[in-house]
């Protein structure tokens, strides 16, 4: 039962960022685009989605845990890093550069284009190339 | 703006925030797409079959809704191949640096009033507004 709620999440999720309009690439560019003719219609999205979460997750978080699992699993930490910022501005880089988050672009797999299954390729190539970064400066 | 324009954006917004209270509610998870995806990539004892499930239903929910409203999908790309390969590099190195994208950080953490989430997000639609004005600089999109 876990796994088909999971299931469904996953596909509510993706429902979701279809309908707001965070698949179509020149939309996200349209919202970053301030010096220029800004859309700013995104805004929405995180409006709908933190007022749903931000109502929904203390009502959630008051039971004594979920479903499935024994206890919540909520980031704790609140240190401000430069790995934080200088990793989010590289995202930023390359949200603004594709027009894709990770959501989008796993969810618009669908279309079997081109540059969608090159930029999966390239987002989980990334994420493997953390890794290798990891190792290097841990030493 | 009208209605017509600000409805869907918000709406899809909401169905995020409920998918997202879901993950909480059923697995007592965040649901941060990037970190799920690593968490696939990058096996886990005991947390990388329900990302992958997940992720199974972000790629369905694209199925279902490629019948339903192709309209959600692009048909035209406005950048070369290469622009794509250093994007989603930077996506996917970036947001495990950072740990964090959209979701996790601009939806899941704001809602929690973190200060790494707000200062990740604020960053990132910087960053993002940068780049998309240098790429019209020299004319590399639309």
């Amino acid at each position: 039962m876990k796994y088909v709620a999971t299931f469904l999440m996953g596909l509510l999720f993706a429902v979701g960022l279809t309908i707001s309009g965070m698949t179509l690439p020149s939309k996200v560019i349209g919202f970053l685009d301030f010096t220029g003719k800004w859309d700013p219609a995104l805004i929405f999205v995180m409006v709908g989605g933190i007022l749903t979460y931000g109502i929904g997750l203390p009502l959630i978080t008051k039971r004594s845990g979920p479903i499935f699992d024994k206890k919540f699993s909520i980031p704790t930490r609140k240190d401000l890093t430069p790995n934080l910022v200088i990793g989010a501005g590289l995202f930023g880089i390359g949200w603004g550069l594709g027009g894709f988050c990770p959501g989008p672009g796993l969810t618009s797999l669908t279309t079997l284009a081109g540059p969608v299954l090159i930029f999966v390729g390239a987002m989980a190539a990334g994420m493997y190339l953390y890794t290798g970064y990891e190792k290097l400066t841990s030493k | 703006m009208t209605m017509e324009q600000i409805l869907p954006p918000l709406v899809g917004g909401i169905l995020i925030g409920l998918a997202s209270l879901g993950m909480m509610f059923f697995n007592g998870r965040i649901a941060g797409i990037s970190g799920i995806f690593r968490g696939g990539l990058l096996p886990e004892a005991g947390e990388t079959l329900w990302r992958w499930v997940f992720v199974g239903g972000l790629v369905a929910g694209g199925v279902v809704m490629m019948f339903v409203k192709p309209t959600v999908f692009p048909t035209t790309f406005v950048s070369k191949w290469p622009v794509y390969v250093v994007a989603g590099l930077l996506v996917g190195f970036g947001t495990r640096l950072g740990s964090g994208c959209t979701s996790g950080h601009g939806i899941c953490g704001i809602s929690r009033f973190s200060a790494r989430s707000i200062v990740a997000t604020l960053t990132f639609i910087t960053t993002g507004a940068i780049t998309v004005f240098l790429m019209k600089m020299i004319g590399g999109a639309s």
